[in-house]
């Protein structure tokens, strides 16, 4: 594996390391976050559920995922 | 009193749903699910609020340490109740717009959300010229806004002339439960509008409830009133009541006021 293939990602404001290429559907899956009721936002835009297999992560990319809790 | 306020005390008992958005409810008491100690005791306030709209926050996803932990929304199910995304704790309109855009995409197209920007950490008023701002791109962007904002009734004609399909005054600081802190305002921005007036926090116990309604609010946006309660599922029950004991009052028009004694038994037929 060349060094060039790791990237780094941002979950939640969390560094992640990453080895390339991944997809937010991936990301998921590794989070156990694949079944849930969840929403992602990459780098500040959507990406839509029927877009996570094929949305490509790349270095740097800053991934929100957010749920519903408790708020009035 | 206004043409409106006579139609409505003439119509008596025939009150109509609450309608928001195309959407009618018969419950004109609307609940937040944050502060309570567990989602047990949410599920069971809330059931016992009546309410048909529940608000919820949006918020990252713990990453890795609980999995399996339960979900608001396998509690408070979508199917039952209609979700009230709000985008409490925003600052800017930028995040806010985020929030909502979020909201969207978590509840599958739903484009009903609350919409409120902070100003202060302090007294969390309304951040008006923010909220103006972000109502504008929700609602070109397609979202049903229902807008937090201060009892100004100017602002609040704006916000219904913008599109907002609900103007949701405060009572006093959200969490205070300090009760509506200026009744007369409430009252212009009710007969003035053209859309639900909903009074959202400030409220602290029944009567407060009951206040607002009597003023002819709509409805009621609550949650630490009834989950900070010493038996938040007791006060949930008591809010129920009060709101629609609120209306009844308010859709029966109340007796004027006089600064004098007026007895109720007649003088007539008295033998002392």
């Amino acid at each position: 594996m060349r060094d060039s293939e790791i990237t780094t990602i941002f979950v939640n404001g969390e560094q992640r390391a990453m080895v390339a290429p991944q997809t937010v559907a991936r990301l998921l899956e590794e989070l156990e976050l694949a079944d849930k009721r969840v929403a992602v936002e990459v780098n500040q835009e959507i990406v839509p559920r029927s877009r996570y297999r094929a949305h490509q992560l790349r270095n740097a990319d800053r991934v929100e995922i957010v749920r519903a809790i408790g708020g009035g | 009193m206004s043409t409106r306020v006579e139609e409505i005390h003439q119509a008596g008992t025939r009150d109509g749903p609450l309608m928001v958005a195309g959407v009618a409810y018969q419950s004109r008491l609307l609940v937040g699910t944050g502060k309570y100690k567990d989602l047990a005791e949410t599920a069971r306030a809330i059931e016992a609020s009546g309410a048909e709209i529940v608000t919820v926050a949006i918020r990252r996803t713990n990453i890795g340490q609980t999995p399996g932990e339960p979900n608001l929304l396998d509690v408070i199910s979508p199917e039952k109740y209609t979700i009230l995304p709000n985008t409490a704790g925003c600052y800017t309109a930028e995040d806010a717009i985020r929030t909502c855009r979020l909201a969207r995409e978590l509840l599958d197209g739903h484009e009903l959300v609350k919409l409120e920007v902070l100003g202060d950490e302090k007294t969390l008023f309304p951040h008006i010229p923010d909220t103006l701002n972000a109502a504008e791109v929700l609602i070109k962007e397609g979202f049903k806004v229902m807008v937090y904002t201060n009892d100004d009734p100017i602002v609040a004609k704006r916000f219904e002339e913008m599109g907002c399909v609900a103007v949701m005054p405060l009572a006093a600081p959200i969490g205070s439960g300090l009760g509506i802190r200026n009744p007369y305002n409430i009252q212009f921005i009710v007969e003035a509008a053209g859309v639900p007036i909903l009074v959202d926090a400030g409220v602290g116990t029944a009567s407060d409830a009951a206040v607002a309604m009597e003023l002819g609010c709509d409805g009621v946006l609550m949650n630490t009133a009834i989950a900070s309660a010493q038996n938040p599922e007791l006060m949930a029950s008591a809010m129920r009541k009060a709101i629609e004991a609120g209306r009844e009052a308010y859709l029966a028009g109340r007796m004027p006021r006089k600064r004098y004694g007026s007895a109720s038994s007649p003088i007539d037929g008295t033998f002392f």
